[in-house]
């Protein structure tokens, strides 16, 4: 019986991590239902991007007291992990604080956790009322109601609670009270359980400090129903993300093919099909995007990193002007198709045709409202790219279905007849050179 | 105006230092027409030795692969690469964002390899290099607003080289709220231009011209044909127009030296 508590811990860990892994399983192989995209290149400088985007959070203080707040957040969350360390060890070897041969480094250690978890306890408060209290709008678009708007307030809760576990802890804990190194904070609330018998204390100690463990296993699970897994996907999203010029757009190497071949004057029109390329079972590729499966895999863990902080919609020119497009809701409409995809073949052992697509969610005002002037892009603080899924979208809808915006048709058979966007004969091109 | 074609210089045996591509607006619009025909006043002045297509130049495809249309953009692509490549060409300048963006971008990969600039960013060097000089004249003192383009821009990281320009006016640059990376857009790119906007609750151009309209400025400059007709549009839809100008940075720099 003397074991029972850790085995008992041992139980949960594994639980807890095992469950987290077949969730993390089930994330790879949703990512790779995306098509392929080489992102292999200049390592060097993907590497720079995550160390300062993601590790560094420099797009973060583009807005300074959201950005500051969030490294304050971000850097306790990381620092106070390292005391997860201590709690692994002592939970499966029965040992208490086994870290605390290490004497003053110890409780230099425990300080900084301490204040570090009181400051990340005052800041997701001052989040809470930024959301709840003054109500900035990006958090009450449209998009953000129901689980979205409860997610994020369930992850503010969380991060309350696991800090006040962790006071509580050490508050409770007589022995390390008595020791007086590190208690910086939970000093002043130990006076708190001033009449509390030594047996009480023990237990609101170890309730305290099972509840902890427990609630970041839980927290850790909860990440990939969530729109929290930025914090692990900010890495690879940073170091995957485009490295050209905002404004170049890829160029389709089918397009490329089919545009050369009628530009050949050698090409026979009516030339067989070549056998050995003559495959039944595939099908020709698609223009664009009509679903998850078209969009590359960057695109598709764009969408899981997305933890939907609204400043790429609260930067969009349509979006402020009352349009219906708004940049998160396109990158989470992408994610939720991506799951239902994925629940489907978790169901089904492999895909079966569902007719729902993008298009189910994401409708033609959408993309059409968008001026593709990448301020979304630019101010993503993860560096996700809900323009190229626009773009991909409206390829597949003039490409594949004929329906782009009627105006938009006129625009394009200029172009095509007269070499310009108007009606102009190409042969005018330079009348203004004599023109006063 | 002196504004010789890449197949009359071919003809002479002259192969110029520079084409000037001048885009479809600049080529058809009236108001655009006007900025062209101030960037050509200021080559000529600094005899630079430049050409346009002219009849040989077509639409980069630009509004078409914004609206999704990849195949019009790659045959129009492919069109003028081979028409500059014939030509040998290896700078281009071009005084709209739109073409500057997809020539020195999107045109590499289907062949079209070129030095290209932006017209600000060549005047910049022109100035660097003493062929030019820029004084304010009747601008001298004036609060100038600059519009960044989204295209030269967050598009293409060019933030300085216009406000240097400007600056050089002798003249009180201010900027609005939102510019530089956080500029916003007018409202015309991505093929906006040539449709009607979706519903909304106000015109984007509207939002952007209350946006300057904020900090007073005497002239709103610009360093694109779309921008330049959206703000200028807005400043109307405000009833502005005597009070505000709006004006492509090229034009500023010829109407101070009346050129």
């Amino acid at each position: 019986m003397q074991y029972l508590p850790n085995i008992l811990f041992a139980i949960l860990l594994i639980i807890g991590i095992g469950f987290f892994a077949k969730n993390v399983k089930k994330l790879v192989r949703n990512i790779k239902l995306g098509k392929a995209v080489d992102r292999t290149d200049n390592a060097s400088l993907r590497l720079k991007n995550m160390m300062n985007i993601a590790l560094g959070q420099s797009k973060m203080v583009r807005r300074p007291i959201a950005g500051i707040l969030h490294i304050i957040v971000y850097v306790g969350f990381i620092i106070i992990n390292i005391e997860v360390l201590e709690i692994i060890i002592d939970g499966l070897f029965g040992t208490h604080r086994v870290l605390s041969f290490l004497g003053g480094f110890y409780g230099l250690l425990i300080g900084i956790f301490e204040i570090l978890a009181l400051l990340v306890l005052i800041s997701v408060i001052i989040f809470w009322i930024r959301r709840m209290v003054i109500r900035i709008p990006r958090f009450w678009n449209k998009e953000m109601k129901g689980f979205p708007k409860n997610d994020a307030l369930y992850i503010l809760y969380f991060e309350m609670i696991l800090m006040t576990l962790f006071l509580t802890m050490n508050a409770a804990d007589t022995g390390f009270q008595q020791a007086n190194s590190g208690n910086v904070i939970s000093q002043f609330i130990a006076p708190l359980f001033s009449g509390f018998n030594p047996e009480t204390l023990h237990v609101i100690e170890r309730t305290s400090w099972w509840l902890h463990i427990a609630g970041i296993l839980v927290f850790l699970n909860y990440l990939y129903y969530s729109k929290h897994l930025h914090i692990l996907l900010a890495f690879p999203n940073t170091y995957y993300a485009n490295l050209n010029p905002l404004g170049e757009f890829n160029n389709l190497q089918s397009v490329t093919d089919e545009v050369k071949m009628m530009l050949d004057p050698n090409v026979d029109p009516f030339a067989a099909p070549d056998e050995s390329e003559v495959n039944d079972d595939s099908m020709p590729e698609k223009f664009g995007a009509e679903d998850v499966f078209d969009l590359n895999w960057v695109q598709l863990l764009n969408a899981y990193t997305c933890t939907e902080c609204g400043r790429c919609t609260s930067v969009c020119p349509a979006n402020i002007t009352g349009k219906e497009l708004s940049p998160r809701a396109i990158m989470m409409k992408t994610r939720d198709r991506l799951e239902e995809v994925g629940k489907n073949i978790d169901t089904n052992g492999k895909f079966k045709l569902d007719d729902k697509s993008l298009f189910t969610t994401i409708s033609d005002e959408e993309i059409w409202a968008c001026t593709s002037c990448n301020a979304c892009v630019e101010e993503c603080p993860v560096n996700i790219d809900p323009l190229s899924i626009i773009i991909d979208m409206r390829r597949f809808k003039v490409m594949e279905k004929s329906a782009a915006p009627q105006e938009l048709n006129v625009m394009m058979t200029n172009i095509e007849n007269n070499a310009a966007p108007w009606q102009y004969n190409q042969l005018d091109r330079l009348n203004w050179k004599d023109e006063n | 105006m002196n504004v010789p074609t890449m197949a009359e210089l071919t003809a002479q045996g002259i192969q110029p230092e520079v084409l000037f591509w001048v885009g479809c607006a600049g080529s058809f619009d009236d108001r655009a027409k006007k900025i062209t025909k101030a960037f050509v006043k200021i080559l000529n002045k600094a005899e630079v030795n430049f050409a346009v297509l002219g009849t040989e130049e077509g639409c980069t495809g630009d509004p078409a692969k914004r609206a999704g249309n990849e195949f019009l953009f790659q045959m129009q692509a492919m069109t003028n690469i081979e028409v500059m490549n014939a030509y040998e060409i290896k700078k281009v300048v071009t005084a709209c964002p739109h073409c500057f963006n997809t020539i020195k971008n999107e045109y590499p990969q289907l062949g079209g390899k070129y030095e290209v600039m932006h017209h600000t960013q060549f005047l910049k060097s022109l100035l660097d290099e003493g062929k030019i000089s820029i004084e304010g004249g009747s601008y001298k003192g004036k609060r100038i607003t600059f519009h960044d383009p989204c295209y030269l821009g967050r598009a293409n990281c060019v933030y300085e080289a216009p406000r240097e320009l400007i600056r050089k006016l002798e003249v009180e640059l201010v900027e609005m709220k939102r510019c530089k990376s956080n500029g916003l857009c007018c409202g015309a790119g991505g093929a906006q231009m040539f449709k009607e906007p979706e519903k909304g609750t106000k015109d984007i151009n509207v939002e952007r011209t209350e946006e300057a309209l904020e900090i007073k400025p005497d002239i709103i400059a610009t360093g694109c044909p779309f921008c330049n007709t959206m703000m200028t549009d807005g400043i109307k839809s405000k009833e502005k127009e005597n009070d505000i100008e709006v004006l492509d940075i090229v034009e500023l720099i010829a109407n101070a030296q009346d050129l």
